[in-house]
């Protein structure tokens, strides 16, 4: 299939969505898994961008196709386009910001109800540089949350709770100072099942148009084949 | 709707697009001669005869003329035959575009005392039988002095604190303190509802300005009430000018001393911005329904591109001023070759296709039955150039958007991509260059060397193709016919050309015309509705250029730099307000002026208008009308000469 033929390492094409409110800093943490690279005063997304980064697993290259929405409520009914055939999604919020919390868990029960059965979805707290775990462990000690300048509003255990009872990957990063970022990405990579990336699209992001299961533009269908539904954790 | 012109497309490409890109190009779009008929504008060939029928209404519509403009020359507003833009987009456009047509108008209405009326150019070339009496005045003036039309310029030093223009208005000072600071801005532009609910505000926070916004909305809305609509008044030596856009009230303050029609156009401008957001009908239901709504919210996001907008227009905006757009300078042959690359690749998707780099038009491709607007590729051009959230964001973009002009009923879809960084060519590769491009054989001369201002205040390098179709799901097919685009452009070396073109930036005057005491210039082609202008880099009235921008300044200066860009930024508005000055002396109702000379304490300026062109030049206060006239002769031959290199003519056509 679309793998066939290739060389030593097999390598497929992973697309990935990212979800969530207004600058939570989806953008910023594509920025830093793609280009290794911040922006302080970020501008927000208009539409969508689109980008593509390898991931090397040991067994195989997972090429994934981004996409990185707009987080601003008009752009919100474009986001069925983007995660129609996405096999991934980051579905981020803001941990200095409770109701981006609730913002990301309307988009994992729409993810839920509307995607691919087989997605694997990573919830990711972000801005963990503005916390007092700051860049460090990422241990969540909400005692502290109050007091000594500790900008954090959503604790760990909340979101990690939430995240556990629906199966999602759960991550806290810092699009800044870069932490945890990867691992989101690697995470996603190792979850994502194998049935899933045989249907993948070869590793050339620009179609062929002759091809005849064509979902990435049709998307007539809500699915491709493959993966039942399959926790990802 | 836009789908229709497929159809029609087919028989077109056979002709338009008759040989592959390398080979010699064939004649410039040959097929639309016979096209001519059809329009007023006839193809403009190696040397087009000008024709004054260029209609006022068409001089807001970027058209090109190859006689497709026939199916669009109506209103401005419903130029695209979108049966959405009903009645309800007339008033869109019109209470500016009214303004400036009666102006154009007057100019114009001297036409028929012209011979086969000659444009500036074919004038200055020589031809006594076609001498305008532009030409004659500006021949005598040179002689006499005489017959000019002078006005004195405004003093300088009006221009006091426009380096901190932009700064913002800090949170942290007093509100004593911030509102001096607000009070001191130069430009502020405002937009409420008619309920005074505010929305937009380019400085200081709406909390700042609430109060300023009730006393403006009392005021409009009094004289709305009685059925006397408030264009605009003065205070002190700040002009006030209201546009009124159905539930929106579109306020400007300006001490930059530009005409009202000018100012008004640009809130147009902003305006068009609101409706590429939201589309007119959206806007209509959300006041509809609540009259009270609060706009920011579906305008979240807007207020970049708004203030970038609004910036631009501070700054000075040759585009807007004279409703044109720029283009890059590139051979005929080159152009050609790049149109049919594009052409050859089109998607079915495809409703627009352009090339751009550093924010000027390098090819266009279109279907037959659609023009592309200024004011739609102004907002275009603003997205991607001056605000930086596509441009930063890496990758590929897709954007919906409403184009008022087209349609502003419903939303595009817009793909971009920007190359980046440093292709493997030098970075000055002119001439010498490899060439796997075949090289130009239009027949004029070489004309290279003439330009060399490398650093102006937009990336002139950053190149970017835009595709826009009417379908949301047409990604994927546009970015592969951008693959392929970016891929033959890279192979065939036209990628390399663009860049180089965009990196020799515009031409130095002295470069155009040696030894012409001009300093700087803008010339626009009214029939093919673009400009092109003399590098900005240096200061006008009194040193003349040829000095490089300092980009080679050490990196521990950044004090100097930073006063050297304050510098740079007020040379450009100084130089803005001149042409703002002239340009509204020319345009203003009655005013039948062809040519007008203006002498100030620190620089002396000339305008001339013939029915196909604009030519206003700048230079230092001593130089002599005749200098001054003679140097704008040469500027216009030059012009003329370079007319297929300066601008589109034609485009892609499918
Ligand atoms: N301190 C801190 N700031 C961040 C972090 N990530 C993003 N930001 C900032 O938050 C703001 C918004 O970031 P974006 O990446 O644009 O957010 P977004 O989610 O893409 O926003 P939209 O495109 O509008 O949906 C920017 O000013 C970023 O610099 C982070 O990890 N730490
Ligand atoms: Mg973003």
């Amino acid at each position: 299939m679309a793998d066939s033929g290739n060389a030593p390492k097999p390598s497929s094409s992973v697309k990935l969505v990212l979800l969530g409110e207004a600058a939570v800093g989806k953008s910023s943490l594509v920025l830093r898994f793609v280009n290794n690279d911040f922006q302080e005063n970020k501008e927000p997304t208009i539409g969508a961008a689109f980008l593509t980064q390898k991931c090397n697993l040991p067994t195989r290259t997972i090429k994934f196709e981004i996409w990185d929405t707009a987080g601003q409520e008009r752009f919100a009914s474009l986001a069925p386009m983007y995660y129609r055939n996405a096999q991934a999604a980051l579905v981020v919020y803001d941990l200095t910001k409770p109701t981006s919390l609730i913002k990301a868990k309307h988009w994992v029960a729409e993810l839920q109800r509307q995607a691919s059965p087989g997605i694997v979805i990573s919830l990711v707290g972000n801005k963990l540089d503005l916390t007092n775990d700051g860049a460090g462990d990422g241990g969540g000690e909400e005692g502290a949350a109050e007091d000594s300048g500790d900008a954090r509003k959503v604790t760990t255990e909340e979101a990690k709770t939430y995240a556990e009872d629906e199966g999602l990957l759960f991550f806290e990063t810092s699009a800044k100072t870069g932490y945890n970022v990867t691992e989101v990405f690697t995470a996603i990579a190792n979850s994502i099942p194998e049935t899933s990336l045989k249907t993948a699209r070869g590793p050339n992001a620009s179609h062929a148009p002759s091809r005849t299961e064509e979902q990435r533009v049709n998307l007539n269908g809500p699915r491709d084949s493959g993966a039942k539904d399959s926790c990802a954790c | 709707m836009p789908r229709e012109a497929d159809a029609e497309s087919n028989n077109d490409t056979s002709k338009v697009n008759p040989s592959p890109s390398p080979s010699p190009p064939p004649p410039p779009l040959p097929p639309r001669r016979k096209l001519s008929s059809e329009g007023p504008i006839q193809v403009a060939t190696a040397r087009p005869t000008p024709t004054t029928a260029v209609t006022p209404i068409d001089i807001s519509t970027l058209s090109f003329p190859d006689g497709s403009r026939g199916t669009f020359s109506t209103n401005a507003a419903q130029g695209v035959s979108t049966p959405a833009a009903s009645g309800y987009a007339t008033p869109v456009r019109d209470p500016i575009g009214a303004g400036d047509f009666s102006d154009s108008m007057s100019v114009m209405s001297l036409a028929p005392t012209l011979p086969p009326p000659g444009d500036l150019a074919s004038l200055v070339a020589g031809d006594l039988t076609r001498k305008s009496r532009a030409w004659n005045l500006l021949r005598s003036q040179a002689e006499t002095a005489e017959p000019f039309e002078s006005i004195e310029l405004g003093a300088p030093g009006e221009l006091a604190g426009f380096e901190r223009e932009f700064d913002e208005i800090p949170d942290d000072a007093s509100d004593d303190t911030r509102l001096a600071i607000w009070k001191s801005k130069m430009k502020h532009y405002m937009i409420l509802s008619s309920a005074g609910k505010p929305i937009y505000s380019r400085h200081g926070d709406l909390s700042l300005v609430n109060g300023y916004m009730g006393v403006v909305q009392t005021i409009i809305s009094f004289y709305e009430g009685a059925n006397n609509p408030l264009l605009g008044f003065t205070a002190g030596n700040a002009r006030f000018v209201i546009a009124i856009k159905g539930p929106l009230y579109f306020v400007a303050v300006s001490k930059l001393g530009e005409s009202d029609t000018q100012i008004r156009s640009q809130l147009e401008a902003l305006y068009m911005q609101i409706l590429s957001t939201l589309t007119l009908p959206t806007l209509k239901n959300i006041f509809v329904n609540r009259p009270s709504t609060d706009l920011r919210k579906p305008l979240e996001g807007t207020e970049s591109l708004l203030s970038s907008l609004a910036d631009s227009f501070t700054k000075g905006s040759p585009s807007t001023l004279l409703s044109g757009l720029e283009c890059l300078r590139l051979r005929k042959s080159h152009r050609h070759a790049l149109n049919n690359i594009f052409l050859k690749n089109r998607s079915e998707k495809l409703l627009y296709g352009l090339i751009v780099a550093g924010g000027k038009l390098v090819s266009v491709i279109r279907p037959r039955k659609h023009s592309l607007h200024p004011s739609d590729l102004q907002l275009i051009f603003n997205m991607l150039f001056e605000s930086g959230g596509i441009k930063s964001g890496g990758g590929e973009s897709w954007i919906p958007l409403c184009l008022p002009a087209f349609n502003n009923s419903g939303y595009l879809y817009m793909y971009v991509s920007f190359f980046d960084g440093e292709p493997a060519e030098g970075p000055s590769a002119e001439g010498d260059q490899q060439r796997p491009v075949s090289p130009g054989n239009d027949g004029d001369g070489d004309g290279d060397g003439d330009g060399d201002d490398r650093n102006e205040d937009e990336d002139e390098d950053e190149i970017a193709i835009i595709l826009i179709s009417p379908d949301k799901e047409s990604f994927y097919d546009l970015k592969e016919m951008r693959d392929k685009l970016a891929s033959q452009l890279t192979k065939t070396g036209h990628l390399a050309l663009i860049r180089a073109a965009a990196r020799h930036g515009r031409p130095q005057v002295q470069a155009i015309a040696p030894g012409a005491q001009i300093s700087h210039f803008l010339y626009k082609s009214r029939a093919n509705v673009q400009f092109c202008m003399s590098a900005l880099a240096s200061p006008p009235p009194s040193h003349h250029h040829h000095h490089h921008p300092p980009d080679h300044t050490p990196p521990a200066a950044t004090a100097t730099a930073a006063a050297a860009a304050a510098d740079q930024l007020l040379t450009r508005r100084r130089l803005m307000s001149l042409y703002h000055e002239l340009h509204a002396t020319m345009h203003a109702k009655h005013a039948h002026l062809r040519v007008l000379h203006a002498a100030g304490a620190d620089a002396a300026s000339l305008a001339w208008i013939t029915p196909v062109a604009e030519l206003y030049c700048v230079a230092g206060p001593h130089v002599s009308r005749a200098a001054m006239a003679q140097g704008a002769a040469r500027v216009a031959q030059w012009a003329r000469r370079e007319e297929e290199r300066l601008f589109i003519i034609g485009g892609g056509v499918f």
